[in-house]
């Protein structure tokens, strides 16, 4: 059957290997070589070498504090954003009357986009600063603590999702031998139900991680990177380096490259990290 | 001990009630200041409308005719509806070549496929945008092959682990019976991959309506999506219509929400069957 089938290779590899090949694999190689040249348009470019990486750190300082701001950023998303879908998925798995209409009504946010969350967040934020006079764009940390609020809205009802399936997947017998045991309810968590539904923690960590670290939509909607470019995390930074001043393109592809490797590195460790402590079934 | 669990129950139910609440209050703050006069929006925002802030439908109008709404409704959903279709068809076809013809060029272009899903936009964003422009591909109907490049990783990925659990036999019965590879996949194979098709549907539907930077760059100076239209309201900080931009936030929202309440269980099922897989 292999080969009848491989006299088909065109039919069923153009399609898609034409669109990869024309959406992404020539972009990821022509981004690298431009990451290398100082250009305005693609066709007048010039070899500089390691310069454009140079000038990334220290033409100002927009690149590493939107890095510092992204991995604070990240780190207080991850932990909050799991915690509080976990959280919910236990309390959503005890079989409480309302448990699915809860669920339909927490994971709702997850489907509206992220340029139209970010001006909702922006509506409720600047009302409750209205009190204080001052608005989002006041202080930078408005904007990150706007930034949390947006993520956990939309992120907690996927992950919950995740976590639910984990919860309804656990054998029952195993719980049971522990409450026989004397287990508490504490210690039934902490050393049967956590250790068993690892695999969704690691899908959760992975996927709220990434999504963190990448986030541009909600970023360019809620703030714009205000004040002063002090909540611009390394996405929007990239993209206010390419499309702000003319001659800084290079500039941009470079930090365009940088931060793929970031997440290209954070998305290799992480999932090392949490594989091995699953527990084997 | 009976009594006691059922109003620890009770309770929780109330708390998630009010959880619930408030998680919906963000929607419902937009939705009452979509029917107020634009200057009270900022300064009363959480008050409700009354005979002196109430405008009735006039920032719908207002807003509709600003973003030209319903023409970026119309490009969304033709982008959409077209980017998943020709996804869901081309990547499962794909995937299961490259599953079932183990050469080391196949496994190499799965390997490729892979790497694509944690490369993030902004490396590619300016060179794909460079090149759909040269290639003509900067209009609604040649964003859908950009689409499909830039989606294949994720969907072969989700497809390929799926085709890998299906029997050879079932395939090789086919073949024996006289199927042509084009009639196995089509009758035999296709059908088969429906659950993981609709997941690879959902996943990718939610990505493309809602997506701004690439169609931004792409085709935004011609054609606005709806996220590009909500976008477009904001022109410079403090200048702009609210009361436009709340209506349209509205106007964004209830596509979206029509869609999850009809089709929920697709939905669900999507998410989590993609996300064990991812």
């Amino acid at each position: 059957m292999q080969k009848s089938l491989r006299k088909y290779a065109a039919v069923f590899l153009l399609p898609t290997g034409i669109a990869f090949v024309v959406a992404f694999f020539i972009p990821f190689l022509f981004g690298l070589y431009l990451s290398f040249t100082e250009f305005t348009t693609v066709s007048n470019t010039h070899w500089v070498g390691w310069n454009n990486y140079l000038r990334a750190f220290t033409d100002n300082q927009d690149f590493l504090n939107a890095l510092w701001f992204t991995v604070v950023f990240t780190v207080v998303s991850v932990l909050t954003v799991n915690l509080l879908a976990f959280g919910l998925a236990l309390l959503l798995t005890r079989g409480l009357r309302g448990s699915n209409l809860f669920r339909t009504v927490f994971f709702m946010p997850n489907l509206i986009g992220g340029i139209v969350l970010g001006y909702i967040w922006q509506l409720m934020i600047n009302g409750l600063l209205l009190g204080a006079g001052v608005d989002i764009t006041y202080d930078p940390r408005y904007g990150f603590w706007g930034l949390v609020a947006v993520m956990n809205w939309q992120m907690i009802g996927y992950m919950m999702i995740i976590y639910i399936a984990g919860l309804q997947n656990l054998p029952g017998d195993v719980l049971e031998a522990a409450q026989i045991d004397g287990a508490s309810p504490w210690q039934k968590l902490y050393h049967v139900t956590i250790p068993m539904v690892m695999p969704s923690v690691t899908i959760c960590t992975f996927l709220t991680l990434t999504n963190s670290f990448k986030l541009f939509d909600q970023n360019f909607a809620l703030t714009a990177g205000a004040p002063m470019k002090k909540t611009a995390m390394l996405a929007l930074d990239i993209y206010n380096t390419f499309y702000g001043r003319i001659g800084d393109e290079g500039v941009g592809q470079a930090k365009a490259v940088i931060f793929f490797l970031l997440v290209a590195a954070i998305a290799f460790i992480q999932l090392r990290l949490t594989r091995k402590r699953e527990v084997e079934q | 001990m009976k009594p006691a669990k059922s109003r620890s129950s009770l309770f929780l139910s109330l708390f998630l009630g009010l959880l619930s609440l408030f998680f919906l209050y963000p929607i419902f703050l937009v939705l009452i200041n979509s029917f107020k006069g634009q200057f009270y929006i900022s300064e009363e925002p959480f008050s409700l409308p009354d005979a002196r802030t109430f405008v009735g439908l006039y920032n719908y109008q207002n807003g509709i005719q600003k973003t030209e709404f319903f023409s970026a409704f119309g490009y969304s959903l033709f982008i959409t509806v077209c980017s998943v279709a020709a996804i869901v068809l081309f990547t499962a076809m794909t995937a299961w070549y490259l599953v079932r013809v183990k050469t080391r060029a196949a496994g190499g272009l799965y390997y490729l496929f892979v790497f694509s899903m944690i490369v993030p936009f902004q490396m590619v964003m300016f060179t794909m945008s460079k090149i759909a422009n040269l290639l003509h591909l900067d209009n609604p109907l040649g964003i859908i092959l950009l689409y499909l490049g830039f989606g294949s990783g994720l969907s072969v990925f989700l497809y390929s682990g799926f085709i890998k659990s299906i029997p050879l036999e079932i395939e090789e019965a086919a073949a024996i019976d006289g199927c042509k590879p084009l009639q196995t996949f089509f009758l035999v194979v296709f059908p088969i991959l429906k659950p993981t098709a609709v997941t690879v549907a959902i996943l990718n539907a939610m990505w493309i309506w809602n997506d701004y930077l690439l169609p931004y760059l792409v085709i935004g100076s011609r054609y606005r999506t709806i996220p590009i239209a909500v976008q477009y309201l904001q022109s410079g900080y403090g200048s702009r219509d609210m009361g436009a931009l709340m209506a349209t936030l509205i106007l964004a929202i209830i596509p979206i929400v029509v869609f999850y309440l009809t089709s929920q269980k697709y939905i669900i099922k999507g998410v989590m069957s993609g996300a064990v897989k991812g």
